[in-house]
C-alpha cells in the first residue's frame, strides 16, 4: 500500500510529462512540415535548426 | 538555371504546359511597373505585432531537399530579410521581412533561382482559423489518450483483484483525470450534440454524447458509494477512438484545401487604373467603377468586363469558352473578365462592375450548384439516421424491461442501460469510415490525384455516366506542331533556326508549341526582335526582315510564289523569300484513349460536352470512340445538361477545366478537373489531378468502388458485433471489464479491415498495360 502511494504519482507524473512533451512538440510547430524535416537533417551546413 | 533534381525538371516541364504560371513570370518580367507590383504584395503581406511583414509564398516548383536550401542560403543574406523558411511538405516559402525590406527584390531572386513563386493571401484563405480547428482536434485527442492510458492502468488493477479501500482510491483518482479530460475532450461531440437536438435533428454525437456523460455521472455515483464497477475507462477510451476518427477526417479536408489552394492562384485581386493626368495607380476590385479606366499588361488576366480604347493584343478566352486558341483584338472589341491577355498591352475602359461581371455571372451559377450539392448525404450520416434513434430506443427499452423484472431498481436498470449505449459505440461509423477516407486520400495523392472530402470518394462510386469536356480535358490545352513545309534545301537548317529564336521571344502559345517542336535546331543571331501584339515576332537577319506569325502578315514581306499563298496556321518567311508554314493541331491528352476505353468496359456512359464546333469535336470523338457529343455549349447550356441529367436520375461525373465549366463540375454528382484548370474550376471539383494522364479518372474510380466495399463490410462487421454484444449487455453480462474489450477489439477489427485498402493492389495510372484493351480499341490507340 505504501508502494503504491509513490507509484501512482510516478506514472501519473510520467504520463503528465509525456503529454506536455508532446503538446510543447506541437505548439513550437514540429508537426507542420514532415517531409521538409526529413531532408534538413541531410544537410551538414551550419545554419541552426529553428 | 539548372534544376536541381529530376522531379524539379519535371516540373518546371509541367508548368510550362500550363498556361497560367509561365505566363505570370514573363508577365512580372516585361512590366516595367514595379510599383503595380508592390501594391500586390502589400495586400499580400501580414503584419505581425512587432511590425514586420510576413509574407506566404506558395512555390510549386520545390521537390527535394537541395531546393529547401537553395531558397534558404539564397533569401537569408538579402537585406531586411529575418527568416526565410520553405516548408516542404505544403510546397510554401514563409518570409518574414523587415518594415522597409525591399519585397520585390525577394520575389525576383526566386525567379532568379527558377521558383516562380505566388504570394498566398492569409486572409483571403481564412488559413489560419483552420489551423487552429485540426491543432485543437489534435490536442483534445493527446489529452484523451493519456488519460485513456492512465485509467486503463488503474481499471487493470481492480479487474485483477484490488478491492476494499484500494479500489474506493483507484475509482477516486480514475474520477479525477476522467472529469477534466472529459470536459476538455468531449467538447467537440458535445457541441455537436447540443447543435443537432436545438434543430430538432439527431446525429451520431447524440448517443456518444450521452453515453459518456451518463457513463460518467453513473461512475461517480459509484466511487462515492464504494460501488465495485466503475466505467470511467470506457467512456474515455471511447472518446479517445473517435477523437481519433475525427482528427483523420479534419486532417484529410486540411491537406486537400491546402495542396488545392497552393497551385498558383489566377483570379484578379485588384486593376490598374489609368488616373487623368495617366499615373498607374493599384486599385482594389472592388473600387474599379463603370468609366474608369484601366490598363492590362500582357500576362495579366482582365479583371473587369471592358472595351478596349488603345492597344492591339491577342487574347486567351480558354477559360471563358474552353477554346485555346487566341483571338486578336483592338479598339472597339468588348472583353470579358478572366480572360488572358497574352501579347499587348490593352487599355480598357470599364463598362461593368467586378460583381456584374461575366465572371461572377458563373460564379452566382457555381454557387447554386453547390448549394444542391450539399443536399448529399453521407453513407455514415445515412447510417447515423437509422442507428441513433434505434440506440436510444435500445437502451431506453433496457432500462424500462429491467425496471419491470427486477420491481423497479433503478440503480441495476440504470447500469445496463449504460453497458447497452457504450457496447453500441459507432466505431465502425466513426472511425472505420474517416480511416478507409484517409487511406483512400493517401493512395491517390501517391498517384498525383488530390481530393477534397471523403464524401467525394463515395460520390465517385455511384457514377453511371461520365461527361468530359473537350479542349485542356480530353485534349492538351495548347495545340501542338504536326508538322511544316515550306523548309527545303539548303535554307532549311538556317529557316529552321531563325523560326526557333522568334518563336522564344512570344509567349504566344502557337509560339511556345513552335519552340518545343524545334527545340533540336540551333541558334541562329538575329537583331532587334519584337513582338507585334495581333499578328507575330519579327526580327532582322543581315538587314533583311523575318517574321513568324499569321499567315497575311507574313506574306506582306515574302516574296511572289508559283504555289497560291495559304492563310492557315502559322507562316514563317524571309524578306523576299518563299513563305514557309507550321501546321498545329490539337494533341489527345497522354493515355485518353485507354482511359475512355476503360471507363466504356465499367460500363459509364461516355459523352463530350464542348463550346468549341462540330468538326473538331467529331474528330477528337472519332478518336476516342465516343458516339454521345454536344458542341457550341455555353457554361449555361453545360451546366442545364448536367440538371438534366441528374434529374433523370442519372449519376455524372463531370471532367472539365475552364471557368466554363464551373458550374458542370459542381452540379455533377462527382468531379474531376486537370491542375491545369482555372482556379474556379479547381474550387468546384472534388479531384484535382496533377500529372498529364487522363488515366487518373479510371483509377480514381477503382479506388472509390474499393473504398466503398471496405466501407461496406465494415457495416457489416459492426453489425455482427453488435448482435453478439447488445444480447448481452441486455441481459446484464457487460461489466466494465468486458466492455472494454469489446469496444477495443471492435475498433482494432474495423481499422484492420480499412487498412486493407492501403495493400488493394490496384495498377498505378501509368503502368496499365494495353493488353487489356481489345484489338479494335488497340486500332483506335494506333490511328491516335
Amino acid at each position: 500500500m505504501n508502494l503504491l502511494i509513490l507509484l501512482i504519482p510516478v506514472a501519473m507524473g510520467l504520463g503528465l510529462l509525456g503529454l506536455g512533451a508532446f503538446l510543447w512538440s506541437l505548439k513550437s510547430g514540429q508537426y507542420e512540415d514532415p517531409d521538409g524535416a526529413a531532408e534538413r537533417i541531410l544537410h551538414d551546413d551550419e545554419s541552426k535548426p529553428l | 538555371m539548372e534544376p536541381y533534381c529530376a522531379v524539379h525538371a519535371e516540373g518546371l516541364m509541367a508548368m510550362s504546359c500550363c498556361g497560367g504560371g509561365d505566363f505570370a513570370t514573363t508577365a512580372a518580367d516585361s512590366r516595367a511597373d514595379d510599383a503595380f507590383r508592390r501594391e500586390v504584395f502589400a495586400h499580400a503581406g501580414h503584419t505581425l505585432s512587432n511590425g514586420d511583414i510576413k509574407f506566404v509564398f506558395s512555390v510549386p516548383t520545390i521537390h527535394c531537399g537541395a531546393c529547401i536550401s537553395t531558397i534558404e542560403h539564397a533569401l537569408t543574406p538579402l537585406p531586411g530579410v529575418k527568416s526565410a523558411r520553405v516548408n516542404l511538405s505544403l510546397k510554401r516559402l514563409n518570409i518574414v521581412l523587415e518594415p522597409d525590406a525591399e519585397i520585390l527584390a525577394i520575389d525576383d531572386e526566386l525567379k532568379t533561382l527558377g521558383f516562380p513563386a505566388t504570394p498566398v493571401d492569409l486572409g483571403d484563405l481564412s488559413q489560419l482559423e483552420h489551423d487552429q480547428q485540426s491543432s485543437k482536434l489534435l490536442k483534445a485527442l493527446a489529452v484523451a489518450g493519456f488519460a485513456a492510458g492512465n485509467i486503463m492502468l488503474l481499471s487493470v488493477s481492480v479487474w485483477s483483484g484490488a478491492d476494499g479501500p484500494t479500489r474506493d482510491l483507484f475509482h477516486f483518482i480514475s474520477a479525477l483525470i476522467a472529469i477534466p479530460v472529459v470536459a476538455y475532450s468531449g467538447q467537440v461531440f458535445f457541441r455537436s450534440a447540443f447543435g443537432a437536438l436545438r434543430h430538432g435533428r439527431l446525429n451520431m454525437d447524440v448517443p456518444i454524447s450521452l453515453a459518456v456523460s451518463l457513463a460518467l455521472a453513473m461512475s461517480l455515483f459509484e466511487t462515492f458509494n464504494g460501488g465495485s464497477e466503475a466505467y470511467f475507462d470506457a467512456a474515455v477510451t471511447l472518446l479517445f477512438f473517435l477523437l481519433i476518427g475525427r482528427y483523420l477526417d479534419q486532417r484529410m479536408r486540411d491537406r486537400a484545401r491546402n495542396s488545392v489552394v497552393s497551385l498558383s492562384k489566377l483570379a484578379a485581386k485588384g486593376a490598374n487604373c489609368i488616373t487623368s493626368d495617366g499615373q498607374l495607380v493599384y486599385t482594389p476590385i472592388d473600387e474599379v467603377k463603370p468609366g474608369m479606366q484601366l490598363r492590362v499588361f500582357p500576362g495579366d488576366r482582365v479583371p473587369v468586363d471592358g472595351s478596349v480604347m488603345r492597344g492591339t493584343s491577342d487574347l486567351d478566352r480558354s477559360l471563358v469558352t474552353g477554346e485555346s486558341e487566341l483571338v486578336p483584338v483592338m479598339k472597339g472589341y468588348t472583353i470579358e473578365a478572366g480572360t488572358l491577355n497574352v501579347t499587348g498591352a490593352l487599355d480598357l475602359i470599364v463598362k461593368k462592375e467586378a460583381d456584374q461581371s461575366f465572371l461572377s455571372e458563373v460564379m452566382r451559377m457555381l454557387e447554386a450548384a453547390e448549394n444542391g450539392r450539399g443536399a448529399y448525404v453521407r453513407i455514415a450520416d445515412r447510417m447515423a439516421r437509422i442507428y441513433a434513434p434505434a440506440v436510444h430506443l435500445l437502451a431506453l427499452f433496457a432500462f424500462i424491461g429491467w425496471m419491470f423484472v427486477t420491481g423497479g431498481d433503478w440503480y441495476v436498470s440504470l447500469t445496463i442501460a449504460i453497458a447497452v449505449l457504450i457496447v453500441t459505440c459507432p466505431c465502425a461509423l466513426g472511425l472505420a469510415v474517416p480511416v478507409v477516407h484517409v487511406v483512400g486520400a493517401t493512395k491517390l495523392f501517391q498517384n498525383g490525384i488530390l481530393m477534397r472530402d471523403g464524401s467525394a470518394l463515395e460520390r465517385l462510386a455511384e457514377t453511371s455516366r461520365v461527361v468530359f469536356d473537350k479542349t485542356g480535358t480530353l485534349t492538351m490545352g495548347t495545340p501542338a506542331v504536326v508538322g511544316c513545309d515550306g523548309f527545303e534545301g539548303r535554307a532549311k537548317a538556317t529557316g529552321l533556326s531563325m523560326a526557333k529564336v522568334l518563336a522564344r521571344h512570344s509567349a504566344h502559345p502557337a509560339s511556345k508549341s513552335i519552340s518545343r517542336f524545334l527545340a533540336q535546331e540551333t541558334d541562329s543571331e538575329l537583331d532587334t526582335i519584337r513582338e507585334v501584339p495581333g499578328f507575330g515576332v519579327e526580327g532582322r537577319m543581315d538587314g533583311k526582315t523575318v517574321r513568324l506569325g499569321r499567315a497575311d502578315w507574313v506574306n506582306e514581306i515574302a516574296g511572289a510564289s508559283e504555289q497560291p499563298l495559304q492563310l492557315e496556321g502559322v507562316a514563317f518567311a524571309v524578306e523576299q523569300q518563299n513563305p514557309c508554314h507550321f501546321f498545329l493541331d490539337e494533341t489527345l491528352r497522354q493515355d485518353a484513349v485507354v482511359a475512355v476505353s476503360l471507363l466504356q468496359r465499367e460500363g459509364k456512359r461516355i459523352e463530350i460536352l464542348s463550346g468549341d464546333s462540330e468538326t473538331p469535336v467529331r474528330k477528337i470523338a472519332k478518336l476516342l470512340g465516343i458516339d454521345d457529343i454536344r458542341f457550341g455549349e455555353t457554361p449555361k447550356s453545360k451546366f442545364a445538361r448536367i440538371q438534366d441529367l441528374q434529374a433523370s436520375k442519372d449519376k455524372v461525373l463531370m471532367v472539365g477545366d475552364g471557368i466554363n465549366d464551373a458550374p458542370s463540375l459542381a452540379a455533377g454528382h462527382a468531379s474531376i478537373a486537370p491542375a491545369t484548370a482555372a482556379d474556379v474550376g479547381r474550387q468546384a471539383s472534388d479531384f484535382v489531378f496533377t500529372r498529364d494522364s487522363l488515366m487518373a479518372i479510371p483509377f480514381a474510380l477503382m479506388i472509390a468502388k474499393r473504398a466503398g466495399q471496405i466501407i461496406r463490410q465494415n457495416f457489416g462487421l459492426a453489425i455482427l458485433y453488435n448482435c453478439i454484444a447488445v444480447p448481452l449487455a441486455l441481459c446484464g453480462y457487460i461489466t466494465p471489464l468486458v466492455a472494454a474489450i469489446a469496444m477495443s477489439a471492435s475498433s482494432i477489427v474495423v481499422v484492420t479491415n480499412s487498412l486493407r485498402l492501403l495493400r488493394t493492389q490496384i495498377e498505378a495510372p501509368e503502368k496499365v498495360s494495353l493488353t487489356k484493351i481489345k484489338p479494335t480499341q488497340k486500332l483506335r490507340l494506333a490511328k491516335a
